[in-house]
């Protein structure tokens, strides 16, 4: 049932990339639980505005779950207390009445912080540039049913391609370390006969660039797919060990 | 071949392999010292401890295992450091409150020191007086003369502080065991949702059974064969 | 005069795009490189555009809003793609699917379009399994299809429910390739501000960088536009935040004619609106409809008691629920069509059997599917789509039926484009749902990423060939010359005016208000008296917008409020256009419904000898009245008749 709730909450402030950041206490009174987490910060923001301020700035677009835009570490986890949800399908439901909730941006090397609660998350996109595609022009490609894919792979390469590149795995993880992102892209091709021709060169290529651009070395915590909204599995970080180890050891 | 150990998980199949390395020798290591508990005056356990002198294992085996606990121990520093970094120097002022990941995988670091610190003593307490200083007493067996390892392990084990200081040691151990074991596999690339299960369960009654096994060694040394 | 000439090949209907193919200009290998093409957007149709143009050879400069091209909207369709495979054995041709789609936007489209369309179904499929697009198959291992709305063939490929997000992914994935490769030159969080004309011919645009704030010229021998769709004029909508229609609405100032503005699609499967905080409408995919039953209760007084919360819909008896459009549509339905299903929910509701506590809900009831295929079964093909609704609604589907309500989800108007996707500005191009080419009045569920990728990966590289032939010798400009500089000028002076305005409201107190009044009055159904009102009121909020909007911080560094402004200046026009464009078309049409203009039983009602044709506006000035010109549709193949799927 529908509900209003008052909270607190301890937002990250940030001016700028190189400006320094703080910690700014807002109250708001009348929150209902109906709302979802980025409509209570619509909330802050209106009130923000209305006082004179300036609004948080925070990455979000689709708002149902699947554009991987928003990013806010609540209460000392990526997309807050919920299970398999992005921020934006967070609802205020999951908050008591008088909470104190703190907002941090995704925190990494790999991720710095543009303003407020925005980080940049281009690593990602050069990642996949790296190979995380198949090497096909437009045009040209053989029947869609030329080649069988057992549903079980296809099923499997599904899973792994449902990621929506949010960050959340690196944002969690205590070693800053992109695998589960790229592990996902690996499998998800490598698993499907048109991705398996280059299946080699792609697993190197993309770890190379994963590593080039900071990330940490997986230590198999599995953080990662616990906050992953989307349930990627560590099984696809087992697949990519395997499938670059076998390119490297090919070589 | 060259590049694969500059990688990311170039390092971590170093850390994979030279764990399951140890994990190798912790199985023969365990072997051994449960032979301690046969109630023979330490004779088994003396022949035993006299065959891992023999100069090919002491002089071929122990250098290689010396080099695992360094590559382990070196690539662990390394990422530990690299990891570090990847982080970031701004940390959460919410913390980590991520559910259902195993405590030990997020402080294998710590442990490892624990259980090297831990090292460093068994070192001192056994290794340098029977292989290196040759401080410890001889006796004979069957005609061969040898170092009476078995009372130099029950004397030590006649004192209680080292007696825990021992449990806390294979307790690290354990802890360090519950993850890295399966870890290892993970970081092979030999698993999968199945598998997985499999590894970890694995992994954590191997962990318990190293680690309640040198514990158990200790405790009962001190409590029935003094 | 605007130039509105459709430029249709010659020859009959399925004929005329290989016949266009077979005669059109060629750009030869070593031209290409000395030509280069500005794409905005990285949706489908954007990001295939930018793709393809770039393995080509074309130097491209690709634009986005978001952090990363895979944020576009397209990421959301959740139901399916189309094509004329005939995989399932059912009946299926490339003619079936022209033929359902000219019907299913109410003969209100382009008929050489749309078979084209049609025609290039088929290789999208192929194209996106190349790319590694994990569509749902059998245990076969073939390609695996299900029905949707309109059309009594099972055409439609899926990825779960998560189709757009594989297909842009797909998509995504052959742009950042091009990226790797030097030919694409993407830039992220920069926004386009302006068009920039050079000798009447669309030469390149003005960019603001989201970050820095900065302003940018890019130079193109051609531009493309692929920003997708303006329904987030109505505040609420199944669009992203971030969809807007600023780029269509800067085309459209420059002398691109803006066709049927008020064709917009109204998805009957929508979570309800609850509160006043609301910030988006979710949508539930309308695949729903292969399982679930839509119904209200047959009675009024049972209707007044769940809205009152003494009765759960499970405690209605079967004999006292009001399967609608079953009882409506017998022939198709739950399957209707989009238009016919939402008129026939909000009917409900208007005449008081509406449910949930405002009354403005029915039911979409997956029981009886449960019953006949398990739950698992159920689970195995909604599972994310239910975990979504109890996420947000926090009830359980599987043991109460959903509750949904129509809302704006996709504008089949758009920028006006002829044949080769070019407006009526010369070297000016718009695809995917930026353009109005191909759905005429209502668009068939599946459809649209079908006529993205078919505008970015099997028309445009083509058609724009055709008119970069005639360039190859062009040199490229610097962005120093007087028309780029002055553009850069006037866009910078565009928002220093929002910054000086320093009012009392804030941009989305504006925005819900213009919202409100484009769901009261140009919405669902729509009367004279009503638009002629909004036009006053949208008036009014234009007034009130440019001397009372704040917008707290400056135009340096980051500034999220500005850029909302600057969308929300340009949805104000776009919903004086729409209400304009739905006063003029006195019939109703697809997603347009005239109250004036319906059967006895409350069907839209057409009137072809009046209206057959696309209402394309032209740009007059600031605050000068648009004015109207038509381009006449006929149809050679396609018998227009008053739609039925009963």
């Amino acid at each position: 049932m529908e509900n209003n709730i008052s909270l607190t909450l301890k937002v990250w402030r940030q001016n700028g990339p190189k400006e320094k950041g703080r910690f700014e206490t807002y109250k708001l009174e009348t929150v209902s639980t109906d709302s979802s987490f980025l409509e209570m910060m619509d909330i802050l923001n209106e009130q923000l505005i209305n006082d004179g301020k300036e609004p948080v700035a925070f990455d979000h677009d689709c708002r149902e779950g699947i554009c991987g835009m928003c990013s806010l570490y609540i209460n000392g986890r990526p997309h807050g207390p919920d299970d398999d949800v992005t921020t934006c399908q967070l609802h205020m439901r999951k908050f008591k009445n008088g909470e104190t909730i703190t907002i941090e941006p995704w925190r990494s090397a790999g991720f710095p912080v543009i303003k407020d609660l925005i980080v940049n998350r281009n690593a990602f996109d050069t990642i996949i540039a790296s190979g995380g595609y198949t090497s096909i022009s437009t045009g040209g490609v053989p029947d869609a049913n030329a080649i069988p894919i057992s549903k079980i792979d296809a099923d499997e390469a599904m899973d792994a391609a449902s990621c929506i590149g949010c960050g959340a795995c690196v944002a969690t993880c205590k070693n800053g370390s992109a695998m589960l992102f790229v592990s996902a892209k690996v499998s998800h091709l490598a698993l499907l006969p048109q991705g398996q021709v280059e299946a080699a060169r792609r697993a190197k290529n993309m770890v190379a660039k994963m590593d080039e651009l900071g990330f940490g070395n997986c230590t198999n915590t599995g953080a990662c797919e616990v906050e992953c909204p989307k349930g990627v599995s560590i099984s696809n970080i087992a697949r990519l060990n395997r499938e670059f180890l076998k390119a490297k050891l090919a070589d | 071949m060259s590049t694969i150990f500059g990688s990311s998980i170039g390092r971590k199949l170093l850390m994979s392999l030279s764990g399951l390395f140890l994990v190798t020798f912790l199985i023969i290591h365990l072997s051994i010292n449960l032979l301690l508990l046969v109630p023979d005056g330490g004779q088994m356990f003396n022949v035993a401890a006299n065959f891992m002198a023999m100069p090919l294992i002491k002089y071929g085996l122990q250098p290689v295992l010396a080099l695992g606990f360094i590559v382990h121990i070196v690539y662990a520093a390394i990422i530990t450091l690299q990891n570090n970094k990847a982080r970031g120097s701004a940390k959460y002022a919410s913390g980590n409150n991520t559910k259902d990941v195993m405590w030990a995988s997020k402080n294998m670091f710590v442990l490892g020191l624990t259980v090297t610190a831990f090292l460093i003593v068994h070192l001192v307490d056994y290794w340098i007086p029977l292989q290196i200083t040759h401080g410890a007493e001889s006796i004979t067996i069957d005609g061969v003369q040898m170092h009476n390892a078995y009372a130099l392990v029950n004397a030590a084990f006649s004192e209680a502080w080292r007696v825990a200081l021992y449990v806390v040691g294979s307790l690290g151990l354990t802890i360090h065991l519950t993850h890295g074991f399966w870890s290892a596999f993970q970081t092979l690339g030999l698993s999968n949702s199945i598998w997985r299960c499999r590894w970890t369960v694995a992994g954590i009654a191997f962990a318990w059974i190293v680690g309640l096994g040198f514990a158990a060694i200790a405790i009962l040394q001190f409590a029935f064969f003094q | 005069m605007i130039n509105l000439d459709s430029k249709i090949p010659q020859g009959p209907v399925a004929e005329k795009w290989s016949n266009y193919k077979a005669n059109q200009k060629l750009v030869n290998p070593a031209n290409k490189r000395k030509l280069d093409i500005i794409v905005v957007g990285t949706g489908l149709a954007g990001a295939s555009a930018a793709a393809s143009f770039g393995e080509m050879g074309f130097n491209v400069k690709n634009f986005t809003i978001q952090d990363s091209p895979r944020r576009a909207h397209s990421i959301a369709a959740q139901g399916g793609i189309n094509a004329a495979k005939n995989y399932p054995n059912d009946g299926d041709s490339v003619h079936r699917l022209f033929y359902d789609t000219v019907k299913g936007g109410d003969y209100r489209a382009r008929e050489a379009n749309v078979h084209r369309l049609a025609e290039v179904s088929n290789d999208i499929i192929d194209q996106c399994v190349a790319q590694g697009v994990p569509f749902a198959r059998e245990y076969g291992g073939l390609l695996d299809n299900r029905s949707f709305g309109g059309a009594q063939v099972s055409r439609t490929f899926y990825a779960k429910g998560q189709t757009g997000q594989q297909l842009l992914i797909g998509a995504y994935q052959a742009l950042m390739r091009q990226v790797n490769a030097g030919t694409v030159d993407l830039h992220t969080r920069t926004e386009i501000v302006d068009i920039v004309m050079v000798d009447g011919k669309a030469r390149g645009v003005i960019a603001r960088d989201l970050v820095t704030g900065e302003f940018q010229r890019h130079f193109g021998h051609a531009v493309v536009l692929a920003t997708g769709g303006y329904g987030n004029a109505f505040f609420l909508s199944t669009n992203a935040m971030g969809s807007n229609g600023s780029a269509a609405i800067k085309a459209y100032q420059k002398g691109a004619a803006f066709a049927n503005p008020c064709f917009a699609q109204i998805h009957p499967t929508c979570i309800p609106v609850h509160g006043e905080f609301q910030s988006k409408l979710t949508l539930m995919s309308e695949s729903l409809r292969n399982d679930g039953r839509i119904w209200v209760p047959a009675k009024k007084e049972d209707a007044e008691a769940i809205r009152a919360g003494k009765l759960k819909p499970t405690e209605i008896a079967e004999e006292n629920r009001d399967y609608y459009l079953e009882r409506r549509y017998p022939a198709f339905g739950n399957l209707v069509p989009r238009d016919v299903a939402s008129r026939a929910a909000k009917e409900r509701c208007d005449a008081g059997f509406g449910v949930g506590t405002t009354g403005l809900a029915v039911y979409l009831d997956f029981k009886s599917s449960i019953e006949r295929l398990g739950e698992d079964a159920i689970r195995a093909r909604y599972g994310n789509l239910f975990q979504m609704y109890e996420k947000i609604v926090d009830d359980n589907p599987y043991e109460t039926p959903m509750m949904i309500y129509p809302a704006i989800h996709y504008t089949m108007g758009g920028i006006w484009v002829d044949y080769e996707l070019q407006t009526s500005v010369p070297g000016l191009f718009a695809a995917g749902e930026a353009n109005f080419s191909d759905h005429g009045a209502n668009r068939l569920g599946a459809s649209a990423l079908m006529q993205g990728l078919a505008d970015g990966y099997f028309v445009l590289p083509y058609t724009i060939q055709n008119y970069l032939a005639d360039d190859i010798s062009t040199p490229r400009m610097t962005g120093d010359e007087k028309e780029f500089v002055e553009a850069e000028k006037e866009a910078k002076e565009k928002f220093e005016k929002l910054l000086s305005i320093k009012g009392e409201r804030s941009v989305d107190n504006l925005h819900k208000e213009l919202g409100l009044v484009m769901w009261d009055f140009v919405g669902m159904a729509r009367n004279k008296e009503g638009l002629e009102q909004a036009i006053e009121k949208i008036a009014n909020i234009k007034k009130e917008f440019y001397s009372n909007v704040r917008i707290p911080g400056s135009g340096e560094g980051m500034n999220v409020e500005l850029e909302k402004a600057s969308r929300l200046a340009d949805f104000i026009d776009i919903g004086d256009l729409m209400a304009r464009d739905a006063l003029h078309r006195e019939e109703s049409c697809g997603g347009h419904f005239r109250e004036e203009y319906q059967t006895e039983e409350g069907e839209a009602l057409r009137q072809d000898d009046k209206f057959a044709y696309a209402g394309c506006w032209e740009y007059q000035g600031e605050d000068k009245a648009p004015v109207m010109h038509k381009e006449e549709l006929t149809f050679e193949v396609v018998k227009v008749a008053q739609r039925n799927y009963k």
